[in-house]
């Protein structure tokens, strides 16, 4: 195959279908859970576990881009709302941790609850950040005993920034897979993933953060005290590695990093949502005002608002085309590490200035809560902080490009 | 469906023009910029891989093969050797792509079977006008229709002027719509002053003067005021890729360099402030080819690729300048110095917002 940048009629089917359930059923309820921040969106909630996770009912629909479709979907969907994807009833990034570490038994006993018909909405989510250590996930101090007596894991500490966290932790069927240390000696190599089901003692929901942006996304903050879970909800090998000082463990801990190559494109994917979000309503208000964006005049003549729109339009293409790249290589069984911080990396910033340019451009409606513009530029901005930072994404990129390992350049 | 991977046949293409790249253009790259014009002996081995030619018609010798992607996957490799030589390689195809395309039959007769000879023979094009509001779309320069003949008066500059041009392909407005003359460069109320330019010193340019000049109206390419809009597009295409070729090499040189030179005991390749600048760099370049390949795959379907060609070329112009300043800045005083190649890089990729072509791919 050469390259080719024409979507296949799944992925088109997809696109089409997410926009109009972004329409239909996010815009109009938009605003009123950002303002009513910590409130169960029901309508969406309910929506979602009933009609929306059933997907496009079109047989044409297996005909699609693999990863690149599902990329598809977040972006119309954050296209519609970020707050409200986040609180999606899926097993999120809870459900990625347990593909990407977890065994057939594990797949089939945490995610099938997601697949089941009826029933009521549950979460997954994935608890590594603390309050001492976010960046740095190799320096979390929460800990996992083993009890030989019950044969358990005994999980200890607090884990904070949780994505979906209210809802993984309280609602029965539900989980949380939370990163903990079975061996601190071993620095990475004793830093392991646990599944604790919703409502298991000892893991109790502290509150949830009043934030810039996503606020209909429920942000907790989770404390585990002598929280028990059996053998089997731990997610890859118990071993420690550490006889090799030079690699110390690394495997389960890059294992578990290597979650984030997956979920990394489909963070750039909602950031261009949004950005997209932002960026439809500009050229849609200059439209309504008889502004057309001319991309054939000279750059002389071009009026300063074409000249941000043109720059916005490139930036968010170029953002999204890297995004679907990391995608398809994941289609491709090719390693993405690379490609996916790059996407991610590209994203959130792209569309941080993106949605803040729209803000400016539109001057006083931008800045009213009237519209949702300026609610955009708040969900935008998460984006080039969670999944890694702007920061740790350049890191991991130049590591990559100079061949320097992280003892190298920190 | 969805595929970011060339397929053999561009694959093969690609590793051919890079180990040429690299083996004939990039040694001569200095030589070149210093003596103003490229090295003719590496002009001719690029014909005899027959890249122009490819893509010209079989009826004259050619391969027939027109792909915009291709075209741009061969401009960045090139241009990773030397964008000026990548100019002068791929010069022939500034008239002869838009005369396969729009030629009369005498006109395809007069100017194709030298291009495709044994020997290289450089092709010209004069679009760009010497004035900061010059649009590309309408050109001060006119043609008027005089009986059998056309009338052209105006000045063009940046015209590729290699030695042994004969023709030169002018861009003119004739009753305010865009319309291309194939001129002799000795035509008779024609001078051509050559010209010293920032950057792309390897191609020689003239300004190219128009006065009375006539030429009989076979001469006048059939295309259309759109049909010309598409083949300037084109040609945007082809010059994006090859400056993103340029900013390509401009970073390996800065990543290469930032590895071995060292402060305070350690590569500066190990400081953030060095290492983020030369992840941003990395991640703009990949961004931008894929804009460029975008646009690129648009045209190959024959849609209207106009909104993506500004989208790509428009960024290319961008983050390759920001890609050049900063190979310059990584290496510090010697950035500055002719000895190593960054300030070549930073001046080739200052200009590409004014240059503009015709076809080339």
């Amino acid at each position: 195959m050469p390259i080719d940048f024409e979507l296949s009629p799944g992925s088109q089917i997809s696109q089409k279908h997410y926009h109009a359930v972004a329409e239909a059923q996010m815009r109009p309820i938009s605003r009123k859970y950002d303002l009513a921040e910590h409130h169960l969106p029901t309508e969406w909630v309910d929506y979602w576990w009933a009609e929306g996770r059933k997907g496009p009912q079109d047989k044409a629909i297996f005909d699609n881009d693999g990863f690149v479709t599902v990329c598809l979907q977040a972006e119309e969907l954050c296209w519609g709302d970020a707050g409200l994807y986040l609180r999606m009833p899926t097993p999120a990034l809870g459900g990625s941790a347990v593909s990407a570490a977890g065994t057939k038994e594990q797949k089939e006993k945490f995610m099938s609850p997601f697949r089941e018909e009826g029933g009521h909405p549950i979460w997954g989510a994935m608890a590594i950040t603390e309050p001492q250590a976010g960046s740095d996930s190799a320096a979390i101090e929460t800990t996992a005993d083993w009890d030989e007596t019950t044969q358990e894991w005994v999980l200890n500490g607090t884990k904070i920034f949780c994505t979906a966290g209210e809802g993984a932790s309280t609602v029965d069927g539900g989980f949380v897979v939370v990163w903990a240390t079975i061996d601190k000696s071993a620095g990475r190599g004793g830093i392991k993933s646990f599944v604790v089901m919703a409502n298991t003692p000892g893991m109790e929901l502290i509150g949830c953060e009043k934030k810039l942006g996503i606020r209909a996304s429920d942000t907790a903050t989770l404390r585990l005290d002598n929280c028990r879970v059996p053998a089997g909800h731990l997610l890859g090998s118990s071993e420690v590695r550490k006889k090799n000082p030079k690699k110390t463990g690394d495997k389960g801990f890059k294992g578990a990093m290597a979650t984030f190559d997956a979920s990394r494109p489909i963070v750039a994917a909602m950031a261009t949502g949004i950005g997209r979000a932002a960026l439809d309503f500009v050229k849609e208000e200059l439209s309504r005002q008889g502004i057309e964006i001319r991309y054939d005049a000279p750059p002389r003549e071009l009026t300063a608002i074409e000249r941000d729109v043109i720059e916005m339009e490139a930036e968010l293409r170029a953002a999204r085309l890297l995004t679907w790249r990391a995608a398809w290589m994941m289609n491709k069984g090719k390693p993405n590490n690379l490609e996916a911080s790059m996407a991610k990396a590209k994203s959130g910033l792209a569309v941080t200035k993106i949605t803040q340019k729209a803000v400016q451009i539109l001057g006083p409606i931008g800045h009213s809560k009237k519209l949702l513009v300026e609610k955009w530029m708040r969900d935008a901005k998460i984006n080039d902080i969670y999944e890694g930072t702007q920061q740790i994404n350049q890191l991991i990129v130049a590591r990559r490009i100079l061949d320097y390992s992280s003892a190298l350049l920190r | 469906m969805i595929d970011f991977e060339p397929s053999e046949e561009q694959a093969l293409i690609i590793e051919t023009v890079r180990q040429f790249s690299e083996n004939e253009i990039r040694p001569q790259c200095r030589v070149t910029d210093e003596a103003g014009k490229p090295d003719p002996a590496v002009l001719s081995a690029a014909h005899e891989l027959g890249l122009v030619a490819n893509a010209l018609p079989e009826a004259f010798g050619g391969g027939g093969e027109r792909s915009a992607m291709t075209g741009a996957l061969i401009a960045e490799e090139l241009g990773w050797g030397d964008m000026a030589t990548a100019l002068a390689i791929l010069s022939p195809g500034l008239i002869g792509l838009p005369v396969a395309d729009h030629g009369t039959q005498q006109i395809q007769n007069d100017v194709l079977p030298s291009l495709l000879g044994a020997q290289f023979a450089p092709g010209s094009l004069a679009i760009v006008e010497p004035r900061f509001d010059f649009d590309v779309f309408h050109p001060q320069l006119t043609a008027k229709r005089d009986g059998d003949e056309f009338v052209l008066d105006g000045v063009k500059c940046q015209v590729p002027w290699l030695e042994g041009t004969r023709h030169c392909l002018v861009i003119a407005a004739e009753e305010g719509h865009l319309a291309g003359f194939v001129v002799p460069t000795d035509a008779a109320g024609s001078t051509a002053e050559p010209e010293r330019n920032l950057g792309l010193n390897g191609l020689p340019t003239v300004e190219f003067a128009l006065s009375g000049v006539r030429v009989p109206a076979s001469a006048r390419l059939t295309a259309s005021d759109d049909e010309i809009r598409a083949l300037i597009d084109r040609g945007r295409i082809a010059v994006a890729a090859a400056a993103l070729g340029g900013a390509r090499a401009a970073f390996e040189a800065s990543r290469d360099y930032a590895k071995e030179r060292e402060t305070f005991g350690q590569p500066i390749a190990t400081r953030q402030a060095i290492a983020f600048k030369l992840a941003d760099m990395a991640i703009e370049i990949d961004g931008a080819r894929l804009l460029i390949w975008e646009a690129a795959d648009a045209m190959d379907r024959g849609q209207d690729a106009t909104r993506l060609t500004r989208l790509a070329a428009d960024q290319t112009a961008r983050i390759t300048l920001e890609v050049a300043d900063g190979a310059v800045q990584v290496f510090g005083g010697h950035g500055y110095i002719r000895e190593y190649l960054p300030e070549l890089h930073l001046r080739n990729l200052t200009g590409l917002a004014s240059y503009e072509t015709l076809a080339l791919v």
